[in-house]
């Protein structure tokens, strides 16, 4: 139908999958295939396991304490058809979190209370643990050196988990903020991207409109150091208005203006 | 009030016609998440038959979510025209299906009948009926909307081209756009998902798609998909807009949660009418839907999925609007776990959408999470086709690298067209016989 007219230009100008070839109005073979590859690898993204074996001496290497947990989501199967109880903590972990951490046992053997905010950060499988996997720590690396105002950690490594989970994980740390890293749902053109969600006073049964987030992290998308960078901002701007979601949203891009 | 049906001695009872609706409808995910479904494969099909049994009237007389809680209850009860409903008064759901499928039930007499159904009619008798009836219905129903193009005319299929870029890139939307013009995409609408809800990208992106409009002379219409908010922002600072966008639902609740209510959108009509910037009509508003919405708002008050979403149809047609689309499988697997569910549900949103009195599109799509692939797209899109749906997307290679989800393609159009001896809207494809589309060049788009 075009194949008189030149497209393989445009493909220098988008990653939409655009001059396609063709074979009359159908896809050609080799770019069925390569959809088809996209997909299996997205669909291979979704179900992957997290693998905390690896993911847990990279943390602690950080110098954070690591914290395995679950959500009430047994498997892969309930996670995807229950969306509820993948936002909740499983009864086991929740009981283990409520164990005080070390941090909190010195400051109970009389070590004064941390004056700085203290930061819960989890790490959830989402639903790409690809995505966790390949980009958690290097954003972790960066971003750590810029929380000076704050205290960071412990961290909870979450399987089965969805955004919220990260309210349950902070309220039951007392912590002033939660920052959550998850995998975000795989397109064909990213199966590794990863999502970020910055919550002031993290509870049970916080709205969606009161969180920010800092999404496509990925090194084909926003790069590590940016997305440092932002979540940093959301995190400082946080700590100075004690609030996150719309209102801290509008005054953060009238400062990227 | 209570139904009951008994079957070989057992006694299913449901307690409400909310009740009833919600265990007749096939199964689906989100039903299930909502814990309102059938127990039983045997109670769904109880409840289908005290269903059948039920007469039209009793929906008028028992409201599934009440009169006084939400503004669309309101909307549907005071917009009902009880004049051309009397003689369907004593028709049963059951009759009513049969009526639906027999040859007095003509096109031009179901359109007539519009405003006579209500949202909830069209539900149950969907929930009676199996594809092919669903097919068989819709494809009597012509709903033809016009505003540079003239769209839903019988034996064509017109597409909307959705350029999305993950940056809102001037030149990498314009690449998709020129990809889609060269394939005969783009007569519905050119309507862009934009990353940033903002005036001053809105304004940039409807500025290009007007400039390359008028350069070329395409006969077609634009849309930036921003908050209906935001695109009121940018008429007012003298942006080009064509039409105007919103996503809504059926209860007041799940509009609450899109930052809309019924009196946002009147003023949002209202607005859109007065640019008089169509051609050949003045049909402005274009909506999308897609079951799963209400319950994700947590603004579902116990409703099946399926009804909510009929329920969003009765929202559409107060603004006569140009478009709208269900989009079916975005979601995600907790509301339509597969692509059997998606399949079903895709078709009875167009259904329940024509029979309603909209020129229902769909967003034939899927999400990687869902048990889905592109065997089931191509199974909905041809039944569609065949039902005559007014529009469906045209994203390169299907793949919407913005919104990260599967929808259809150039290629499919084109397939679906040749399949279905089917043809672009007749300004559109005037345009493309002028052979206008061999002066396409990028640089030329970019620089209109």
């Amino acid at each position: 139908m075009s194949e008189a007219l030149d497209r393989s230009g445009l493909r220098a100008y988008t990653n939409a999958r655009v001059a396609l070839r063709s074979t009359g109005t159908s896809l050609a073979t080799s770019e069925q295939l390569d959809l088809a590859l996209c997909l299996a690898e997205a669909r291979d993204a979704v179900h992957a396991e997290l693998s905390t074996v690896t993911l847990v001496p990279r943390l602690t290497a950080l110098g954070l304490e690591v914290l395995a947990v679950r959500s009430a989501a047994r498997d892969r199967a309930e996670y995807l058809r229950r969306p509820d109880l993948g936002r909740r903590l499983s009864v086991a972990s929740r009981a283990e979190l409520q164990e005080p951490t070390q941090g909190q046992q010195q400051a109970l053997n009389g070590a004064p209370a941390p004056t700085p905010p203290s930061l819960a950060i989890v790490i959830a499988d989402g639903l790409s643990a690809i995505a966790v996997e390949r980009h958690a720590i290097p954003v972790l690396e960066m971003l750590l050196p810029m929380l000076d105002k704050w205290q960071a950690g412990p961290v909870a490594v979450a399987e089965q988990a969805r955004v919220a989970i990260g309210d349950e994980v902070g309220e039951v740390l007392g912590a002033s903020a939660t920052l959550l890293l998850i995998g975000e749902r795989p397109g064909l053109s990213a199966p590794d991207s990863l999502g970020a969600y910055i919550t002031w006073a993290p509870r049970v049964g916080r709205s969606d409109a009161e969180r920010n987030c800092v999404s496509n992290i990925r090194p084909e998308g926003l790069s590590y150091e940016a997305a440092a960078r932002k979540i940093a901002g959301y995190l400082n701007q946080a700590r100075r208005l004690q609030l996150t979601g719309v209102a801290l949203k509008e005054e953060q891009d009238q400062l990227e203006q | 009030m209570p139904y009951r049906h008994t079957i070989r001695g057992i006694t299913y009872a449901f307690e409400s016609l909310r009740d009833l609706l919600a265990r007749a409808s096939p199964p689906r995910s989100g039903d299930e998440l909502a814990g309102i479904a059938a127990a039983s494969a045997a109670e769904r099909v109880a409840a289908q038959m005290a269903l059948a049994d039920l007469p039209l009237s009793e929906f008028l007389h028992e409201p599934v979510i009440p009169y006084e809680q939400d503004e669309v209850t309101r909307l549907i009860m005071d917009s009902h025209d009880r004049g051309t409903f009397v003689p369907l008064g004593s028709l049963t759901v059951g009759e009513f299906r049969d009526w639906l499928l027999s040859e007095e039930a003509t096109g031009d007499l179901l359109a007539g009948l519009a405003r006579a159904f209500t949202p909830e009619m069209v539900a149950a008798v969907s929930k009676l009926m199996r594809l092919q009836d669903l097919v068989q219905v819709a494809r009597k129903i012509r709903v033809v909307s016009r505003f540079r193009t003239t769209v839903g005319l019988p034996g064509t299929l017109c597409s909307r081209l959705q350029p999305n870029h993950p940056t809102d890139d001037p030149a990498g939307i314009a690449a998709s756009i020129l990809d889609g013009l060269l394939f005969g995409a783009g007569d519905a609408v050119i309507g862009i998902n934009p990353v940033s809800d903002n005036v001053a990208t809105v304004t940039t992106l409807l500025r290009m798609v007007d400039r390359i409009r008028e350069r070329y002379r395409i006969p077609t219409q634009s849309c930036v998909l921003a908050h209906i908010t935001t695109q009121l922002k940018a008429v007012e600072r003298g942006a080009p807009v064509d039409l105007l966008f919103q996503s809504i639902g059926g209860t007041e609740k799940t509009n609450a949660s899109f930052g809309v209510n019924l009196a946002l959108l009147d003023e949002a009509y209202e607005a859109g009418l007065e640019l008089r910037r169509g051609t050949v009509g003045k049909n402005v508003m274009y909506f999308e839907t897609g079951q799963g919405s209400a319950l994700s708002a947590n603004g579902h008050h116990g409703v099946d999925q399926q009804t909510c979403e009929a329920r969003a149809y009765a929202v559409a047609r107060r603004y006569q609007p140009m478009l709208v689309n269900t989009v079916v499988g975005f979601i995600g697997p907790e509301y339509l776990y597969d692509g059997k569910q998606i399949l079903r549900a895709g078709l009875e949103d167009h259904f329940c959408g024509k029979l309603l009195g909209l020129p229902m599109g769909c967003d034939v799509c899927y999400t990687t999470h869902a048990e889905a692939n592109d065997d089931d797209m191509d199974a909905l899109m041809t039944m569609l086709g065949v039902a005559g749906v007014n529009y469906i997307m045209g994203v390169p290679g299907a793949d919407d690298v913005m919104l990260n989800y599967q929808s259809t393609s150039f290629h499919d159009i084109a397939y679906l067209r040749a399949a279905l001896e089917l043809r672009p809207a007749p300004e559109f494809e005037a345009w493309l016989e002028r052979e206008a589309r061999m002066e396409l060049t990028l640089q030329g788009l970019l620089n209109a």
